[in-house]
């Protein structure tokens, strides 16, 4: 064993410490390294007990998986025809729900990568969480391409495997396109969150309170030790693969919008759908995210390290990108008007007033362009409730945005092909079953894995309470 | 040398500081002092002990740009083959080689492949997993992960004789100074 000589025994890094406010309003309380880690690791190695409210939300989140469960089950027996799916809408439902669930995904990657190249401090506290929606996120997103295919034991198809009838994936087609670019999506995510977990394994490995938790943390963290020499390699790929992350979230929701773009439909094939997805995304990605970080304040006693100020960032995250998907949606009027384009014309009047549906494109501009306006108000940004309430109506308004956009199919230019969309059950049994396995997976999470970085939030601390005062990373990383 | 059947194996001797900024000036003045052999550790990033440590840049980003540039290619050739030699479709008129349709694809290759040879370079370069390490012998590196700094001078040093390194490192008011068995 080690010869250890001690000297003088000393006490924590300001432990006695009551500490000015953060300038910034980015972290309450006073905390300190220890106390620090000791608040977000509690949770998950089980001195503070599991609040009740995870139970009713886990179990909540697990009734409604069983919809996806027997959901899937009678479409996986009797097809793809138990959906409300035909012609003209071949895809209905399902792709709604994938572009939602995945727009819902690029908040966690633009918080962990966009903020980390611009320097935003406020990132520290909600990364991880945000990057765990992503990757849930993608999970549920991933889930409607394949059971919609009608036949998912064949969805390697979809990938450039040699196979023996010689034939290969069309390289052209925006479905290849989404195949590479979505599993490409959550591999990178995958990677960017566990390679910032692995610090906070280690932690949690040498502060387990039995051989199990020791054991499994074990075995995740690596071996990590610390080392001056493996955390410059780990400083260096962490900001790399921010740099990867931050072109990829564009590039993957883009890809996403050519599913309509590339094809000549009216009001599809538009050169504005690119970027007005991806502040959609953002804008839907934020909303999850104040949904999510509310209660984590609320349940774990949070609202130290999650501050108001998180949240009004968000908030005003989500009035800026509301705004672009606005200015979106008066371009795609605007550009039918101009181009004097009668299909483009006659398509946005049946969107707006003369068709079926004309009820869906108002209830996505009430929701998604006048309620969020709101946020103008300060008093709005910094009342949770009222935050939440926002956040909810901005999900119903990206959900109805891609609705709206599917259900343009239902006026061709000859009235003959015109046709009805109407999902079943089983298509809500998809989508009610996707929120539950989101809802189960990041219970799960909160209960298993540490919900806030603990390494970056140390990093993060003045350094009076022994931090380095935030991104030493960008400088340091070499 | 000591006789190594009295003697357990060291793997170096090791000091334990309270602050960040103790823990580069001690790598500074080990530095200064002659060593060379040394590694700091410490429960977040501070890239001045790997800057003193003669470590001043690590070779991730010449791994992940080899690796994009492999997978980039790989997946432009892929394309190249299957559209143009192995399945020749016509689509819309285009040309067989119509290059930026291939490049969605190109691109999600050269991320993925950047991402992935970055986290196995990192694996193997930095030896990981490693579940055992003569460091973990000592009872105080268990805060090496929450609050505590460790310079480790290690027995593979040139200069290493366990008297003057202890008394060496002692000198730099550590909160404790430990030999670190093999």
């Amino acid at each position: 064993m080690a010869t250890a000589t001690e000297t003088a025994p000393s006490a924590a890094p300001g432990a006695a410490g009551v500490y000015p406010p953060h300038p910034e309003g980015l972290i309450g309380g006073s905390y300190d390294t220890v106390t620090l880690g000791d608040k977000i690791a509690d949770v998950v190695i089980g001195d503070q007990p599991t609040p009740k409210a995870w139970w009713g939300w886990f179990l909540f989140g697990f009734a409604l998986l069983q919809a996806l469960v027997l959901g899937l089950a009678y479409l996986f027996y009797a097809g793809v025809g138990v959906w409300g799916i035909n012609q003209p809408v071949a895809w209905g439902l399902a792709i709604v729900n994938f572009v939602w669930w995945i727009g819902i995904g690029h908040a966690g990657t633009l918080i962990s990568a966009i903020l980390l190249l611009m320097h935003q401090k406020w990132r520290t506290s909600i990364n991880r969480f945000a990057e765990a929606m992503t990757l849930f996120a993608v999970m549920c997103a991933g889930l409607f391409p394949l059971i919609h295919m009608g036949r998912p034991w064949l969805a390697y198809w979809l990938f450039p495997v040699p196979v023996n009838f010689a034939a290969w994936p069309q390289p052209r087609s925006p479905l290849m396109w989404d195949a590479f670019a979505v599993s490409t999506y959550f591999t990178v995510s995958l990677v960017f969150w566990y390679v910032g977990l692995i610090p906070d394994l280690a932690y949690l490995r040498d502060n387990a309170r039995n051989r199990l938790q020791r054991g499994v943390y074990g075995l995740l963290s690596l071996g990590w030790r610390g080392s001056a020499y493996h955390w410059r390699r780990y400083e260096k790929l962490y900001l790399l693969l921010a740099g990867l992350g931050t072109p990829l979230v564009f590039s993957v929701h883009t890809i996403v919008s050519f599913d309509f773009a590339v094809a000549i439909v009216p009001l599809w094939h538009a050169t504005i759908f690119p970027p007005f997805f991806v502040a959609g995304a953002v804008f839907s990605g934020f909303a999850m995210v104040v949904w999510l970080a509310v209660p984590l304040r609320h349940y774990y006693g949070m609202k130290d390290l999650i501050t108001a100020r998180h949240l009004e960032l968000c908030a005003k995250v989500m009035i800026t990108t509301g705004l672009l998907v606005t200015w979106g949606y008066f371009l795609e009027v605007w550009m039918a008007w101009y181009s004097h384009s009668q299909r483009e014309w006659s398509a946005t009047m049946q969107r707006m007033w003369s068709g079926p549906y004309w009820w869906s494109y108002w209830a996505l501009l009430l929701t998604n362009s006048v309620i969020p306006q709101l946020l103008w108000i300060k008093r709005v940004r910094t009342n949770e409730l009222l935050l939440f309430v926002i956040a909810g109506s901005v999900h119903i308004g990206m959900w109805f945005e891609r609705y709206v956009i599917v259900i343009t199919l239902t006026r061709d230019d000859i009235p003959g092909a015109w046709g009805r969309y109407a999902p079943t059950i089983w298509d809500y049994a998809a989508m009610i079953g996707s929120i539950g396995l989101f809802v189960t997976l990041f219970c799960l999470f909160l209960r298993y894995l540490p919900m806030i970085s603990i390494t970056e939030m140390r990093e993060f601390l003045p350094f009076k309470q022994g931090g380095r005062d935030g991104h030493s990373c960008m400088e340091n990383a070499k | 040398m000591s006789d190594p059947t009295t003697a357990a194996a060291l793997h170096g001797v090791m000091a334990e500081f309270k602050t960040a900024d103790e823990l580069i000036a001690a790598t500074r003045k080990a530095r200064e002092a002659g060593y060379s052999r040394m590694d700091g550790y410490s429960p977040y990033p501070v890239g001045e002990v790997a800057d003193e440590l003669g470590f001043p840049r690590s070779e991730i980003g010449a791994v992940m740009f080899l690796g994009g540039v492999c997978g980039a290619t790989v997946g432009l050739l892929m394309q190249t083959w299957i559209a143009v030699y192995d399945y020749p479709i016509s689509v819309a008129g285009k040309p067989f080689w119509s290059w930026p349709q291939f490049i969605p694809i190109t691109w999600a290759l050269l991320v993925l492949t950047a991402c992935l040879s970055g986290l196995f370079g990192l694996l193997v370069l930095c030896g990981l997993p490693q579940p055992y390490h003569p460091v973990f012998n000592v009872p105080q590196f268990q805060r090496a992960t929450k609050d505590r700094f460790f310079l480790c001078v290690e027995a593979i040093d040139p200069q290493f004789e366990v008297g003057k390194v202890t008394a060496f490192l002692n000198g730099l008011q550590p909160e404790s100074v430990a030999e670190v068995p093999e």
